[in-house]
This record gives structure tokens, C-alpha cells and sequence, in this order.
């Protein structure tokens, strides 16, 4: 009878939790220690099961991003070479999937060997076990499942960044092989050096959600191919001018654009990794403001500055100034107040375009700007937490930023020669002039329109 | 009979129709071209480079009408084509020789 009596109130109490009638738990002081319990555990599971939740919706949305990135990218290119470009754009998210969990994820989190050197090990682990979650008093708040499934996404973005760089001259194949070196091997370690808990992390370098590990990587892996693989053929004169090839589709690049701009809020704000209390949904709230804010920044700084230099409002630079006030705020969204934020993403905007319009003078052709708004505006987000959190070091983030940069680029570049050497990585001149679409995929985006 | 063949400006097609549907015309071919003359290509921006469009868009309009029509024809396309600016393009007159009906076999002007 007693035990009926307990199990019906625990039951009571269940109900009345879970219609957030929190405000009862006062007389349960005066009920036995097994319900005052119970209501502990079950206040513990709801915790987990809210952050898991907040966790797998973030990861939702950043998985978006690989659509932004594919409309982005499809926008920005030639007709003839859009089949190809979001070909490339599902391979490579499919490809960056299967190499993360077969191998990258546990190098970036598993058992490593030393702060340098990450471990080695396959495949995924068991979740937590109910007795564990309860005992650990919340210190394990999300489902292990969850925490892969959004580093997966992560992983997934910085190879997307590559794409745009490269397009419409590499090879498909060579560029899917380069994926999975990229996602299974030399993201997962310079990640590891940060988020996995290497020297980076031990040493102070500061980087919330990835200016650095995700954009700089990408845009260093991008850079290194984009060397290896030389402009577009008709990109520069004879007499080294540059010419200007636009993209077929803008309102694509500006749906990709905003469709990224969304998938922030989950790159950033599922960056905290929790939002079941008061001070962690504050938290949560601070940085989506804070990068929707840094985003709209970064726009108006890049519209009106290409109105001032060339005379004309430029809309690709307006987007990019958009994606660059987001890749500048994401290293730490956190502590700047919305006004600092917005001056992040100012910077970026005003630092992106001439930075586009310098690495096309270098003979860098990148036809979607993906290494200045990853690389140089994500190395900028990196030195600003030196500025916008007092727990920053300039000296820390620039080491940061130098040791991404320096890893991913070398062993990319490496990477790039060898594929070069053994499957080529260009296609011939003929097929570049009638379209990679035709010449890999064998079919065309707009086979109704006659093109150039 | 006489062929005309006006190249015009593409925003000014809509008016050059009303006015020949106007004054009586009952049938044109239209077609999307692109050239240039006295005007040249014209410049673009993308991404901070200039780039050149060496071809403008332009419309060309072909109709066959009876020899009295003419003035009346190209004075009506010249007056709603003209906007004053570089590039409102030219009216070719062409002799044409016979006509024919495909549905019924007519032959001439009353082929038109």
C-alpha cells in the first residue's frame, strides 16, 4: 500500500514536471527522500533530453548549409558547369559523412597519443547508459550520438568550401579523392588540436565555432588546390588583365546565401552545446543575435563599398560581405555585446572585397571568393576574440590561425600533387570550354536554353 | 509587295505592335537578335572587373505588306520605336517577289 502510494505520487509528480509545473516542487520537501529523488533524476533526463534535442536541431540546420553552399555555388558559375558543381556539392557532403564516421570523428575525439598526434581508432562508440547520465550529476547533458551527429555537419561545411574554389576546371574524381582525405584525415587533426583537447586547446587559442578549424581550414585546402590547379581558362588576357566571368543564376547564389545565413544559427548557436538552464539559454539567445547581426554587417559594409569603388552595388559582393560577417563572428559569438558584433561583421565585409579583388590580381582565381571570405576574413574572426573576449591572447590566436593554416595547407598541397600526378587534376581545355557538365556528368542544368 | 525589317529596341516592341495592329496590319514574325552598329557593345561589372557585351539585344520585326503600305508602315515603326537615344535601330525595305498561303494555296496579296 505504501509502495502504491509513493509509485502514484512519483507518477503525480512525472505529469506535473513535464507540464513544466515546476513551481510544485516546494512540498515535496515534505514527502519521502525516494520522490525528492525521483524528481532530481527526472529533472536530469528532461535537462539531457532538452540539450540532445537543442544539439540534433542545431545539427539540422547546419546539414542545411550544404544546400546553401550547393545554390551558392550553382549561382556563381557558368551554366555549362552547374551539373557538375552540385554533383560535386552531394558527393561531397555524402563522402564527408562516411569518412567522419568511419575514421575522422574518432581521430578528433578519440584517445590520442600525444597534444599533437590524435589516435587512431574506427567507428562510433556506445551512447550513455541512463545509470551514467543520472550518476554524473549532469555533467554528461547530451546523447554522444548527437555530438557526432553535429561535428559530422561541421566537418561537411569546411569541404564544401573547397568546391566553390575550384570549380569549373577540376576534375570530378580527383575532387571526391581529395574529399575524402580531407574529411577523414587533415580536418580531423587540426581539429583535434582544439575541440579534441590538443595543444591549442591546452595553450589558450580561442575559437567558438570554428572560425578557424572549419573556415580557415576549408579556405587553406581550397587555396592549396586553386595553386595546383590554376586559373579558368579565360579568366586573365594576354596582358594579364583581369576579365570578369559572371555566374549564371544570382537568384541561386542569393537563395544559397540566405539559406547559409540560416544554417549559422546552428553552426553558432548549437556551438554552445546547451541551453536547458537560464544562463545557457541566454547564452544561446546572445549569439544568435550576435550572428545575425555580424551578418547583416557585413552585408551593408560590402554593398556600399563596392558602390564607392566601382560605382555600381555589386549584389556577389554583397553576399560574400554577408557570409563574411558570419565567418568573422563565429570564432567567438559569445561575449561581444550585438554593437561589437556588428563592427566584427563590418570588418569582415569590408575586408572581403578587396581582398577578392586582390587574390584575382594574383592569378588566384576563385570563382565564388570561398578563400576570402573563409580564409582571410576567418583568419581576421580569429585575432578579434583577442579584442571581443578578455579571456583572448593576440599572440595565441595568431599561433592558432598559423598552425590551421600551416598543417592544412601543406598536406593539402601534398595531397593535391599527388592526385595531380596520378589521376590529373584538370580537365582538358576542350572540355573546359564546352563545360565540365557535359564532359563528367553528360548532361546538362538548362538543356532548354542555348548558352554561350 | 514589300518586306520590312525593323530592328529595334526590345523594351519597344510592345508599342511598335499596338501601332501597326493600329493602323491595320494584321500579322508579324519577331524574333530575338543581337548586334551592333554606331553604338558598339557596351560595358558590365561583375565582381570589380569591367567586362564587354560586344553584341546589344535587339528585336527584329519582319512583316510583308502591299507596295502602298510602305510610308505608312515604317513612318508608324520609326515614330514608336524612337526614343531619341544611340542605339533605336534601323528599318531594311526589301521587294518581294510572291507570297504564298501554305493552308490554301493563295497566291500574291491576297496571300499577305
Amino acid at each position: 500500500m505504501k509502495n502504491k502510494a509513493s509509485m502514484s505520487t512519483k507518477n503525480i509528480w512525472r505529469g506535473a514536471i513535464f507540464l513544466g509545473g515546476l513551481a510544485l516542487a516546494g512540498p515535496a520537501v515534505a514527502e519521502e527522500a525516494v520522490t525528492i529523488s525521483g524528481v532530481a533524476d527526472n529533472l536530469t533526463q528532461l535537462a539531457y533530453s532538452v540539450d540532445t534535442f537543442y544539439f540534433l536541431m542545431s545539427g539540422a540546420l547546419v546539414m542545411w548549409m550544404a544546400a546553401g553552399f550547393a545554390m551558392l555555388e550553382a549561382g556563381l558559375v557558368r551554366g555549362k558547369n552547374t551539373v557538375e558543381i552540385l554533383t560535386k556539392n552531394v558527393a561531397l557532403y555524402s563522402i564527408a559523412c562516411l569518412m567522419y564516421l568511419i575514421v575522422g570523428y574518432n581521430i578528433m575525439y578519440g584517445d590520442a597519443v600525444s597534444s599533437v598526434i590524435p589516435g587512431l581508432s574506427f567507428f562510433l562508440g556506445a551512447d550513455n547508459s541512463v545509470d551514467a547520465v543520472l550518476k554524473s550529476g549532469g555533467e554528461t547533458y547530451y546523447s554522444n550520438m548527437s555530438d557526432f551527429f553535429f561535428q559530422v555537419v561541421f566537418v561537411a561545411t569546411a569541404m564544401s568550401i573547397v568546391s566553390g574554389a575550384v570549380a569549373e576546371r577540376m576534375k570530378l574524381w580527383t575532387f571526391l579523392a581529395f574529399a575524402v582525405v580531407m574529411t577523414g584525415f587533415i580536418y580531423p587533426v587540426s581539429g583535434y588540436w582544439k575541440w579534441g583537447g590538443g595543444f591549442l586547446d591546452a595553450m589558450g587559442f580561442l575559437d567558438f565555432a570554428g572560425s578557424g578549424l572549419v573556415h580557415l581550414a576549408g579556405a587553406s585546402a581550397a587555396l592549396a588546390g586553386v595553386i595546383v590547379l590554376g586559373a579558368r581558362k579565360g579568366k586573365y588576357g594576354k596582358d594579364g588583365s583581369v576579365r570578369a566571368i559572371p555566374g549564371c543564376n544570382l537568384p541561386l547564389a542569393t537563395l544559397g546565401t540566405f539559406i547559409l545565413w540560416l544554417g549559422w544559427f546552428g553552426f553558432n548557436g548549437g556551438s554552445e552545446l546547451k541551453i536547458s538552464n537560464i544562463d545557457e539559454a541566454n547564452a544561446v539567445s546572445m549569439i544568435f543575435v550576435n550572428t545575425n547581426t555580424a551578418a547583416a554587417g557585413g552585408l551593408v559594409a560590402a554593398l556600399l563599398l563596392s558602390r564607392l569603388w566601382f560605382g555600381k552595388a555589386d549584389l556577389t559582393m554583397a553576399l560574400n560581405g554577408a557570409l563574411a560577417g558570419l565567418v568573422a563572428i563565429t570564432a567567438e559569438p559569445l561575449t561581444p555585446t550585438p554593437g561589437i558584433a556588428t563592427l566584427v561583421g563590418v570588418i569582415g565585409g569590408l575586408l572581403v572585397v578587396p581582398s577578392i579583388i586582390f587574390l584575382d590580381k594574383m592569378k588566384i582565381d576563385d570563382p565564388v571568393g570561398a578563400i576570402s571570405v573563409h580564409g582571410v576574413v576567418g583568419t581576421f574572426g580569429l585575432i578579434a576574440v583577442a579584442f571581443t573576449n578578455p579571456d583572448g591572447s593576440l599572440v595565441k590566436q595568431l599561433i592558432g590561425a598559423a598552425s590551421i593554416f600551416g598543417w592544412v595547407f601543406v598536406t593539402s598541397f601534398i595531397f593535391w600533387l599527388i592526385l595531380k600526378a596520378v589521376m590529373g587534376v584538370r580537365v582538358s581545355e576542350e572540355e573546359e570550354m564546352e563545360g565540365v557538365d557535359i564532359a563528367e556528368c553528360g548532361l546538362e542544368a538548362y538543356p532548354e536554353f542555348t548558352r554561350d | 509587295m514589300k518586306k520590312i525589317e525593323a530592328i529595334i529596341k526590345p523594351f519597344k516592341l510592345e508599342e511598335v505592335k499596338e501601332a501597326l495592329t493600329e493602323i491595320g496590319i494584321a500579322g508579324m514574325t519577331v524574333s530575338e537578335v543581337k548586334g551592333y552598329g554606331r553604338q558598339k557593345g557596351h560595358k558590365e561589372m561583375y565582381r570589380g572587373a569591367e567586362y564587354n557585351v560586344d553584341f546589344n539585344p535587339k528585336v527584329k520585326i519582319e512583316l510583308v505588306i502591299d507596295g502602298d503600305m510602305v510610308e505608312k508602315v515604317v513612318t508608324t515603326i520609326r515614330e514608336s520605336a524612337l526614343s531619341g537615344k544611340i542605339g533605336d535601330g534601323k528599318i531594311f525595305i526589301l521587294p518581294v517577289e510572291d507570297v504564298l498561303r501554305v493552308r490554301t494555296g493563295e497566291r500574291g496579296v491576297e496571300a499577305i
